[in-house]
C-alpha cells in the first residue's frame, strides 16, 4: 500500500482527544498510525494496560470504533472468539458486514508475559486477526515493574539499580522471533517514528490470511524518565542503535530487513539511546561500565544474527 | 430411635429420576435414546445451533466436546468450535463471541472452572449470555476426578445463573432452556448447567430428544442487546471507578433477580413443547412433613427413595430438591419450609472456616424471617466422589430427629467420612 | 454526571464513540507550543505534517480547502508534551512556559 499524506489526512481518527494517556506517550500516535492502515470495519480488543485504562475512563471513551476490554492475559482469546463468532454468523447468513477486521492490542506485560499462553494458542489455531503489542518495556500501568520486555540494565520498581545490582540483569525476550516460530504468515517490527514503514506493514498484517503480529516500540516518558518531547526521537534511536531493529518475518522463516534498519551503515552506540533516559542513568557510573559494555555486545551480537537471517553480509 | 430399612427398599424407580411431570404432548415426533449426561448436553447444544463452542478438555466434561467435535467433523453443525489452549481462554473466547452477537457455549469442571474464575466475573459483569455446562468435580489437592460441588459452589458469587440437574433428561432440557433464559433481555447473564461428574456425566439414561425444528423454534435466533458493531461503535468493558462501578453492579443484581420470573416463563413454554417441567425447586411429600431433606443433583434421587422408605415406616419426612441455586429462591423456599420442624441440608461442598456450608447458609438465611423458624442441620457428604448411599441420608435424618428433640444442632457436620 | 443505576447503559458500556472529547486535557499543560508559519512545510507546500502525525492528543489542527492550508493548535487538548517542537524539521514550533 502506498502511504500518501493526502489519504492520511482524509482518514478518520479512530481515537479522539481527551484520553488520559501521559503527555508524550507514544501509544496514542501508535494507535493513530495503525488507524491509517485500516481498510474497513474493524473491531479492537484491548488487553488491560495503560492504553485500555486511560482511553476508557467511564463514562467516556476515546474510541470511535467498536472496542472491548475483558482482562489482562486473554486478549488473543477474546479476539479468537470475535473472529469465529462473526465467521459463524456470516456462514449462517445473519451477519451484515461482508468483512470485519479484528485487532488485538496488548502491552508488553500482556503479551510477553501474562498473555503469552493465550497469544500462542490463538496463533496456533490460525484465526484471521492481527495482534499488536505496544512495547514500552515494563508494566508501566501498575507503576513501572519489570517485564519480559525490559532491557538489561533497565531500572524498574522491581529491578532497582542499587549498590549490588545494575537494574534488570536478564535479556529481553525476542518476542517477534518467538511469535514467528509459530510459522504464522506475517510478523513485523515497527516504531511510530518510521510511520510509513509502520502503515505499510500493518496493512500487510491485515491483508494476510491468518494471524499476523506487529511488535510496536513505544517510548514511555513516565517510566523511562525521558523528556516527553523525546518519544519519537527515542523510537528512532532504538532503531538506529539496534535496540529495536525493523524487519519482517514471512511464514516464520523468511526474514526481511526493513529500509530504516537496512540503510544504516553502522549501528549507533547504545549509549546514545540510554543517555536520554533516567532509567539507565546508573549504568554510566564506573561500577557498571563492564555491564554496559556487555549490553552493547549483546545488542551488537543480536544485530549481526538478525542481519545473517536477513541475508545481509 | 434409628430407623432400620431393608436393602430392597433402595431401588430408585425410573419415575423418580425422570421429570416431575411427563405427560407427553409430542409423542409422535419424539425420539428416545440412551445417553450419558454429557452426551445429552452435547445433543442439546447441537440442536440449539450454537455459533461458537470454545472449550478445553477436563474430565468429566470431555465427552460433551468430543461428541460435538464429531458433529462438526461429520458436517452436522455450522458451529465454529475453538479448541482453546486453556479454560481461561475458553471463557475469554466465549466472551468475545458473545460480545460480537453470537450464541456461545463452553463446558468445564473442577480445576478448569477454577482457572476460568477471573473471567467468569467478566462474562457476567459485561452482561453476556454464555452457557457453561459444568460436570461437577472436586477441586485439588489432592487431585481427584470425582464428583462434589466445590467447583461451581466456589463460583456462586460470580454472577452466573446456576441450575443443578438430577437426570440426563433434565440436563438436556435445561441446556436448551438455559439459552432462552440467559439471552432474555431482562436477564442477559451467563448460565451454568451443572450435572454431577461421572454420576450423571457418564451414566446412561433414557433421554427423550425433541425434534430439531421444535428446539429451533423454541429458542429462536439470539437477539443481542449491545454488540461490537462497526455501524454503531460502542465501548465494552471500560474502567469504572468509584463513581459508577456500584451502579453497574446494582444493575447486575437486579438482572439476576429477574431470573425467577424468566425461568418460570421459559419453562412453561418448554413444557408446551416437551410435556416436561422441573420448577426452580421441586417438593416431594413435604406437605405434612416434620423434617424436610434439602439437597440437589444426584443425592436428591437417593433422598427421594429414602423419603419413600421412611414414609413406609411412618416417618413424616419429605424432600425439597433445589434446581436453581443462583439466584437462590430464598423467599419461596422460606415459605415452603415454614411449617416444617426441621430442615436437613445435604451438600457436597466444604467451605473451610465458614460457619456452615454454602447451601445451608442460604437455607438458614431463607428461614430466618419465618415466625416458627425450623431447625436447620447441615451435612457435608460425598466429597471427592465418596459414595452417598441411602444410609448416609438416613443417618442425617436420624441425627436431625435427635437434634430436634434436643432443640439444638451443630452448625454443620460431615457424614460418610471415617473419623 | 452522577446518574442512577437505571439511567446508564447496561454493563458499563459506553455508547457514545469519542465521548472523551468532553474531557479537556489542556489543563495538564506546563508549556504551550507556538507555531511560526514562515518555514512550515505544510503551509508552504502541503508536505511534512510530522507534528500532526505524532501528536498524541490530536491537538494539531490542520485543514486544506480550495488550495488554502491552515494550521492551529487545539489548546483544549494539547498536554504540552513538546513532541511537535522536537520533531519539526524546520524548527517552526517552540515551547513556551504557560
Amino acid at each position: 500500500m502506498s502511504v500518501k499524506l493526502k489519504d492520511m489526512i482524509q482518514s478518520p481518527q479512530i481515537m479522539s482527544s481527551g484520553h488520559r494517556m501521559c503527555a508524550g506517550c507514544a501509544a496514542p500516535p501508535i494507535i493513530k498510525i495503525m488507524g491509517f492502515a485500516l481498510r474497513g470495519p474493524t473491531i479492537i480488543c484491548n488487553a488491560t494496560g495503560c492504553l485500555e485504562v486511560a482511553t476508557t475512563i467511564y463514562p467516556q471513551t476515546a474510541w470511535r470504533i467498536p472496542w472491548i476490554h475483558v482482562a489482562f492475559e486473554n486478549v488473543a482469546a477474546v479476539a479468537s472468539g470475535i473472529v469465529e463468532g462473526i465467521n459463524a454468523m456470516k456462514e449462517k447468513g445473519r451477519y451484515k458486514h461482508e468483512h470485519v477486521d479484528v485487532i488485538a492490542i496488548g502491552g508488553d506485560g500482556g503479551t510477553f508475559d501474562i498473555g503469552f499462553g493465550s497469544l500462542s494458542g490463538a496463533l496456533e489455531r490460525g484465526h484471521d486477526f492481527v495482534y499488536m503489542v505496544y512495547d514500552n518495556g515494563a508494566y508501566q500501568n501498575t507503576g513501572i515493574q519489570r517485564s519480559g520486555a525490559t532491557l538489561p540494565g533497565q531500572e524498574t520498581t522491581t529491578s532497582w539499580a542499587g549498590k549490588a545490582e545494575p537494574g534488570k540483569r536478564e535479556r529481553k525476550k525476542p518476542i517477534a522471533e518467538i511469535v514467528a516460530a509459530h510459522r504464522i504468515p506475517y510478523v513485523a517490527t515497527v516504531d511510530p517514528f518510521h510511520y510509513r514503514d509502520f502503515i505499510t506493514k500493518f496493512r500487510k498484517a491485515l491483508e494476510v490470511e491468518g494471524p499476523a503480529f506487529i511488535h510496536a516500540f513505544s517510548p514511555c516518558p513516565r517510566g523511562w524518565r525521558s523528556e516527553s518531547s523525546k518519544s519519537m526521537e527515542l523510537a528512532k534511536l532504538a532503531v538506529e542503535t539496534g535496540i529495536h531493529p525493523l524487519y519482517e518475518i514471512i511464514n516464520g522463516d523468511e526474514y526481511i530487513m526493513s529500509a530504516p534498519s537496512k540503510n544504516l551503515t553502522e549501528l549507533k552506540p547504545v549509549d546514545e539511546y540510554m543517555k536520554l533516559q533516567g532509567q539507565f542513568k546508573h549504568l554510566f557510573s564506573p561500577q557498571w561500565e563492564d555491564f554496559r559494555k556487555q549490553v552493547q555486545e549483546q545488542v551488537t551480537a543480536d544485530w549481526e544474527r538478525l542481519k545473517k537471517k536477513c541475508g545481509i553480509a | 430411635m434409628n430407623v432400620p430399612i431393608p436393602a430392597s427398599k433402595w431401588r430408585v424407580s425410573d419415575e423418580m429420576t425422570a421429570a416431575t411431570k411427563s405427560s407427553k404432548t409430542t409423542e409422535s415426533s419424539s425420539n428416545i435414546e440412551g445417553l450419558t449426561g454429557d452426551a445429552a448436553i452435547a445433543r442439546a447444544l447441537k440442536q440449539c445451533d450454537i455459533d461458537v463452542l470454545s472449550a478445553y478438555p477436563i474430565t468429566p466434561q470431555t465427552i460433551i466436546v468430543e461428541d460435538y467435535q464429531r458433529f462438526f467433523a461429520d458436517g452436522e453443525v455450522k458451529t465454529k468450535v475453538i479448541p482453546v489452549e486453556s479454560e481461561h481462554s475458553a471463557m475469554s473466547a466465549c466472551i468475545g463471541a458473545s460480545a460480537a452477537g453470537a450464541r456461545v457455549a463452553t463446558t468445564s469442571a473442577s480445576a478448569g472452572l477454577a482457572l476460568m474464575w477471573e473471567v467468569l466475573y467478566c462474562a457476567s459483569g459485561l452482561r453476556l449470555p454464555i452457557v457453561l455446562a459444568v460436570a461437577n468435580r472436586a477441586l485439588s489437592a489432592p487431585i481427584n476426578i470425582h464428583n462434589d460441588w466445590s467447583d461451581s459452589y466456589g463460583a456462586r458469587d460470580s454472577g452466573f445463573i446456576q441450575m443443578y440437574c438430577q437426570s440426563c433428561q433434565e440436563a438436556y432440557d435445561t441446556t436448551i432452556m438455559s439459552f432462552k433464559i440467559a439471552e432474555n433481555h431482562s436477564v442477559l447473564l451467563p448460565a451454568m448447567v451443572c450435572i454431577d461428574g461421572f454420576i450423571l456425566s457418564h451414566n446412561v439414561e433414557h433421554v427423550e430428544l425433541l425434534p430439531d425444528e421444535v428446539v429451533r423454534d423454541f429458542i429462536g435466533i439470539r437477539d443481542p442487546a449491545q454488540v461490537l458493531d462497526p455501524d454503531k461503535p460502542i465501548t465494552i468493558g471500560p474502567i469504572c471507578f468509584t463513581d459508577y462501578y456500584f451502579e453497574v453492579k446494582e444493575q447486575q443484581d437486579r438482572a439476576m433477580k429477574e431470573v425467577f420470573r424468566v425461568y418460570k416463563e421459559v419453562e412453561s413454554e418448554f413444557e408446551k413443547i416437551s410435556g416436561r417441567s422441573y420448577g426452580i425447586y421441586e417438593t416431594y411429600r413435604t406437605k405434612d412433613a416434620d423434617i424436610v431433606l434439602l439437597t440437589h443433583s444426584s443425592p436428591a434421587g437417593t433422598a427421594k427413595a429414602v423419603v419413600d422408605a421412611l414414609r413406609d415406616r411412618g416417618e413424616r419426612v419429605g424432600l425439597l430438591r433445589l434446581k436453581l441455586f443462583r439466584p437462590f429462591p430464598a423467599a419461596e423456599i422460606g415459605k415452603e419450609l415454614a411449617s416444617a420442624k426441621a430442615v436437613a441440608v445435604f451438600e457436597k461442598c466444604l467451605s473451610f472456616g465458614a460457619a456452615a456450608n454454602p447451601l445451608a447458609l442460604e437455607v438458614r438465611t431463607a428461614l430466618y424471617e419465618q415466625p416458627k423458624r425450623p431447625l436447620v442441620t447441615d451435612f457435608v457428604i460425598g466429597l471427592g466422589g465418596r459414595d452417598v448411599p441411602p444410609t448416609v441420608i438416613v443417618e442425617g435424618y436420624n441425627k436431625t430427629k435427635q437434634y430436634l428433640e434436643k432443640g439444638k444442632a451443630p452448625f454443620y457436620e460431615t457424614l460418610g467420612v471415617r473419623k | 454526571m452522577s446518574k442512577k443505576f437505571n439511567e446508564i447503559p447496561m454493563g458499563g458500556n459506553i455508547l457514545e464513540p469519542g465521548s472523551a472529547m468532553q474531557y479537556k486535557t489542556g489543563g495538564w499543560r506546563a508549556e504551550r507550543p507556538k507555531h511560526t508559519p514562515d518555514d512550515c512545510l505544510w503551509l508552504k507546500n502541503g508536505t511534512c505534517l510530522l507534528c500532526w502525525i505524532f501528536c498524541p492528543d490530536n491537538a494539531v489542527k490542520i485543514a486544506e480547502k480550495d488550495g488554502k492550508r491552515t494550521y492551529a493548535f487545539d489548546y483544549d487538548y494539547c498536554k504540552g508534551c513538546g513532541i511537535c517542537a522536537n520533531e519539526c524539521p524546520n524548527s517552526c514550533i517552540e515551547m513556551e512556559s504557560e
